[in-house]
């Protein structure tokens, strides 16, 4: 389910709330560019014998009113000096699991994580184990965070200067791609229990990241996932794409992982 | 499926200048459109039928220009259309180039009276 084949409405509210918490505040997208058209009277409309069509040339980039408010998020974080991640993937790679494992053994830095899925607190509640204030945005039927989001959830989160921001993007390798957060980098993450032609298949992913993490690597003697093949094909896309193989699980390769995140948050 | 965010995105905007506008309809909508946008055209216009429902676009003729993405090649220097991320340069056949076209997506004009 989606925006499109879902029941919203273009105000359909998202909610963002934190663990424990029983009321949700809505935030609709008026809240954050919301605006209103004066007409003074100059525009009055008049009948005119003579009227003829005309172009207005526009001009605008459809995703503009997404990327001005993504550039705010950045100038906020940027002066705050906080670290931002979007972590990308498809469902079930184990965003949740890395941010976890992540959170607890850099505990000389301090994390604040945005969780997105379209339902549920479960996320959200898992993070709050680790310590790390944590807030979920709910998107209904929406099928990515967008930068207004991120904008209302950061206002609720308040991270401090210098602390590292993880926000776990909806699990979803299609639509994350085309709405800049306001993010420092982003991570997409694959498992190798997925196919090793992912990044063919949803190029744009792979293309708009900084980072891939091949994740689950302790499955690699049971699947016929080829890492050589899926860096060739995520090269082919993003020759500046970097890679770091891991296994949440056993531990293996988070070093490098943990060093990358530690490395960036300067 | 991000289509129905983009229509919705497009009827803001058009909408916003038609209010400016301070004309009476909107009787074509003109839109860009690039192969690599990572837009699927007949999904945006799908989307942009519901999207449009009670906005002052919901009468107007809705025109997508599909853009043929360019990408000039680091080797060569010579200019090609690209299918995909996947494609060579039709010339050397090198994987290095740069896109110059074909990741547009953004309201041109719209025709008013």
């Amino acid at each position: 389910m989606c925006d499109t084949c879902g029941c919203g409405s273009t105000d359909a509210g998202y909610t963002i709330s934190k663990p424990g918490e029983n009321t949700h505040q809505h935030h609709s997208y008026g809240e954050v560019h919301g605006h209103t058209h004066e007409h003074n009277s100059q525009h009055h409309h008049h009948e005119h014998p003579h009227e003829k069509a005309r172009t207005i040339n526009i001009e605008q980039d459809v995703m503009q009113k997404n990327n001005l408010l993504a550039s705010r998020n950045r100038g906020y974080l940027d002066a705050k000096n906080i670290l931002a991640l979007n972590l990308v993937s498809s469902p079930g790679s184990g965003k949740t699991t890395i941010l976890e494992k992540t959170i607890t053994a850099l505990s000389d830095h301090q994390f604040f994580v945005i969780e997105g899925d379209q339902q549920t607190l479960n996320d959200a509640n898992r993070i709050n184990e680790t310590g790390a204030k944590v807030v979920q945005v709910n998107t209904g039927s929406g099928c990515h965070l967008d930068a207004g989001m991120v904008y209302n959830a950061i206002k609720k989160l308040n991270p401090e200067s210098g602390s590292i921001l993880m926000i776990e993007n909806v699990g979803n390798l299609v639509c994350p791609a085309m709405f800049d957060l306001g993010e420092t980098k982003r991570v997409v993450i694959i498992s190798v229990t997925e196919g090793d032609d992912k990044p063919m298949k949803y190029p744009y992913m792979f293309e708009s990241s900084d980072l891939c993490i091949i994740n689950k690597t302790d499955l690699l003697p049971y699947v016929d996932f080829d890492i050589e093949k899926c860096k060739s094909y995520a090269l082919r896309l993003n020759p500046n794409l970097g890679f770091i193989e891991l296994s949440a699980k056993t531990g293996e390769g988070m070093g490098r992982w943990f060093d990358w995140c530690v490395s960036q948050n300067k | 499926m991000h289509e129905f965010s983009v229509a919705q995105n497009i009827v803001g905007i058009v909408t916003e200048s038609f209010m400016d506008s301070g004309a009476k309809k909107i009787i074509t909508v003109e839109i860009d459109v690039g192969s690599l946008s990572g837009v699927i055209t007949d999904a945006l216009e799908f989307a942009l039928d519901s999207a449009k429902q009670g906005s002052p676009l919901e009468n107007a003729v809705v025109k997508i220009n599909n853009i043929q993405a360019l990408a000039v090649c680091s080797r060569c220097h010579k200019k090609f259309e690209l299918t995909d991320f996947f494609s060579v340069c039709a010339y050397c056949s090198s994987v290095s180039y740069e896109i110059v076209k074909g990741k547009e997506l953004k309201v041109k004009s719209i025709e008013v009276e």
